[in-house]
């Protein structure tokens, strides 16, 4: 193992451990509330990158993923009572199956013609759901918390430590992506997607392999999501703002490197936090807007980017 | 079977009048290929703006709809200009990171009008609307007939604009063949910026038709990306004949599953529409590019 490896480990390790180590010693249940909402962006920013990054599809369905997550909770808390592990292995499978569909779609459209895909099979998910009585329909779902299992003091505690796994299993996952064949592969046919499959790159095993993956852990990173807020209603699980936060969030960070989505979502993230606490969830969209159209117009890259650029600059004046 | 055939006629009149708030779309993205996913969100500014005019100067609402389309044009000038600035000029991916911008565009657009006008559902007041027709069993509301006619002028002046003016032909020549053109001399981007412009005035009068039709919301775009991209889609980019027929058959889809299963399920008759023109006939039905 190189030397990035073991301090990408250590770092990873060490996380999980303060993580495990606030739950025991922060009292409040607050900011495992607030730090969850981050966590959980941070999950969905880095899994989005997958399919958004290395291949440069813009996936506009992160809520569709995201809702099918928190129903996929739902159903199965209310069908058989079922514990929060087995929800989220559930929902990483339908939403693997999910990616499945959509990576096949890839191959009839591209560019922004798959965007705007995405947000219709969102908005036609969201339909049937909010359509589908036995999970509440419209007017949503009221859930009741199981008691929690030890060695937690809380379930807000437990949901917190448990996003924290979802995060670091979405970074070694997307690290892993990064530096590997389906890394290298993903980012030929962003450049050239004919170029790509002419010199033997399996274009379309790729798409669909991101796609799947970009797809479980969007979901698994949702499933949480109903036990959290103990309600679950469509407008809100598959609400456009969760798909165009984490674009933003990934475009801020930057997508050149797995590390850009994890900075751009705790950067817009907290923002947001604090935001809505202390103004209003409106002026929130507003700042997402404006960060949004900023970056795009101005930093192309991300701070990731920013951050090469400004260390060549350096490089190149020096002599 | 009455109900079925009063849907169709329902839904005529409707996919005419989603025809005219799918025309500027029609140009913007189909034949400028801009990724114009703010265009609802204008079109909801451009109701407001009506809404204005009609609640403190008590201006008709198709005549305010007019006063204002002059300000859009320039509006969609200055638009159009800051993407081709940003986007367009730098070459690699505007598509991608055009739609990203767009759709920071609309969330900007939407935060405002809330925060200017609050949440609630705004309407504007004229003699038209409110009244009815009947013939026999049928009921058709005055306001739609209005959009209908409006909306079928709107759709004639345009093609005509597009078919006959030496502007209109240059804006379908850029659609076709942007290297060919400036071989000649001519300078697209001039020729682009125009017809952004076009097609953002022409949302004055859509606007009004949206308030008119229904009262309107500041979340209403979001709906609309559905409605006014599977037209577009449908029709085959940037075919004036293409967005009526398009909007229609969406409309007469619209009233039958409303009729037949209930409103519930409303949202998604577009959104489905579109996924099933993108999967099936990427080209629309009367495609510039088979």
């Amino acid at each position: 193992m190189k030397r990035n490896g073991i301090f990408f480990w250590i770092g990873a390790i060490v996380f999980l451990v303060a993580i495990a180590l606030m739950t025991k010693l922060i009292g409040n249940e607050y900011p495992f509330f607030a730090g969850y909402v981050i966590l959980q962006f941070v999950a969905l920013a880095v899994a989005w990158s997958i399919l958004g990054g290395h291949a440069g599809y813009v996936n506009f369905g992160t809520s569709a993923s995201f809702g099918m997550g928190v129903y996929t909770a739902v159903f199965l808390f209310k069908v058989a009572g079922a514990p929060l592990l087995v929800q989220i292995a559930a929902a990483a499978a339908v939403g693997a199956l999910m990616g499945f569909a959509l990576g096949l779609l890839t191959l009839r459209m591209q560019g922004i013609f798959f965007s705007i895909a995405t947000i219709a099979l969102t908005i036609v998910i969201e339909t049937s759901i909010t359509n589908w009585r036995y999970v509440g329909g419209a007017a949503g779902i009221q859930l009741q918390r199981p008691p929690v299992t030890w060695p937690f003091s809380g379930y807000v505690q437990m949901l917190f430590f448990v996003q924290a796994v979802l995060v670091v299993l979405a970074v070694v996952v997307s690290r892993y992506i990064q530096n590997s064949w389906i890394g290298r592969g993903l980012q030929a046919l962003r450049d050239d997607e004919l170029a790509a499959e002419c010199t033997g790159v399996p274009t379309l095993k790729l798409k669909v392999l991101a796609c799947v993956i970009s797809g479980a852990l969007m979901c698994a990173a949702g499933a949480p999501a109903a036990m959290y807020l103990q309600y679950a209603d469509p407008s809100s699980a598959f609400n456009l703002n969760y798909s165009v936060s984490v674009l933003a969030m990934s475009l801020i960070g930057g997508t050149a490197h797995w590390a850009g989505p994890i900075i751009g979502a705790i950067l817009l993230g907290s923002t947001q936090q604090l935001l809505t606490v202390t103004i209003s969830s409106e002026v929130n969209v507003l700042v997402l807007g404006v960060m949004l159209v900023l970056f795009v117009v101005a930093a192309p890259e991300g701070l990731i980017g920013l951050f090469r650029r400004v260390r060549r600059y350096r490089k190149e004046g020096k002599p | 079977m009455d109900l079925l055939f009063d849907a169709v006629v329902l839904g005529v009149l409707l996919g005419c009048f989603y025809a005219a708030v799918s025309l500027g779309l029609s140009v913007s993205f189909g034949l400028l290929d801009v990724p114009h996913v703010a265009h609802p969100a204008f079109l909801v500014l451009a109701s407001y703006a009506v809404y204005v005019l009609n609640e403190h100067y008590g201006i008709d609402p198709l005549l305010a709809g007019l006063l204002i389309t002059p300000f859009l044009f320039v509006f969609g000038l200055a638009a159009y200009r800051l993407y081709y600035e940003t986007f367009e000029k730098r070459g690699s991916d505007a598509g991608v990171r055009g739609i990203a911008f767009f759709f920071g565009i609309a969330f900007i657009i939407e935060v405002l009008i809330i925060l200017q006008f609050g949440v609630d559902q705004r309407s504007v007041t004229a003699t038209y609307i409110g009244k009815a027709w009947r013939i026999g069993d049928m009921r058709i509301p005055f306001r739609l007939v209005v959009a209908f006619a409006v909306a079928a002028v709107l759709t004639i002046l345009l093609s005509l604009y597009l078919s006959k003016t030496f502007m209109g032909r240059a804006i379908r020549a850029v659609a076709q063949d942007q290297e060919a053109l400036r071989l000649m001399g001519a300078n697209p981007t001039r020729i682009k910026q125009w017809a952004f412009g076009i097609a953002t005035a022409v949302l004055g009068i859509a606007g009004a038709l949206l308030i008119i039709v229904a009262p309107v919301d500041p979340t209403l775009d979001r709906a609309y990306i559905g409605r006014t991209f599977c037209v577009v889609v449908m029709a085959g980019l940037g075919s004036m004949t293409g967005t009526l027929v398009a909007a229609i058959i969406l409309g007469v889809a619209e009233t039958i599953v409303l009729t037949l299963f209930g409103a519930s399920w409303a949202p998604a008759i577009s959104f489905a529409m579109l996924l099933g023109v993108l999967a099936v006939r990427p080209q629309g039905l009367f495609g510039r590019r088979s």
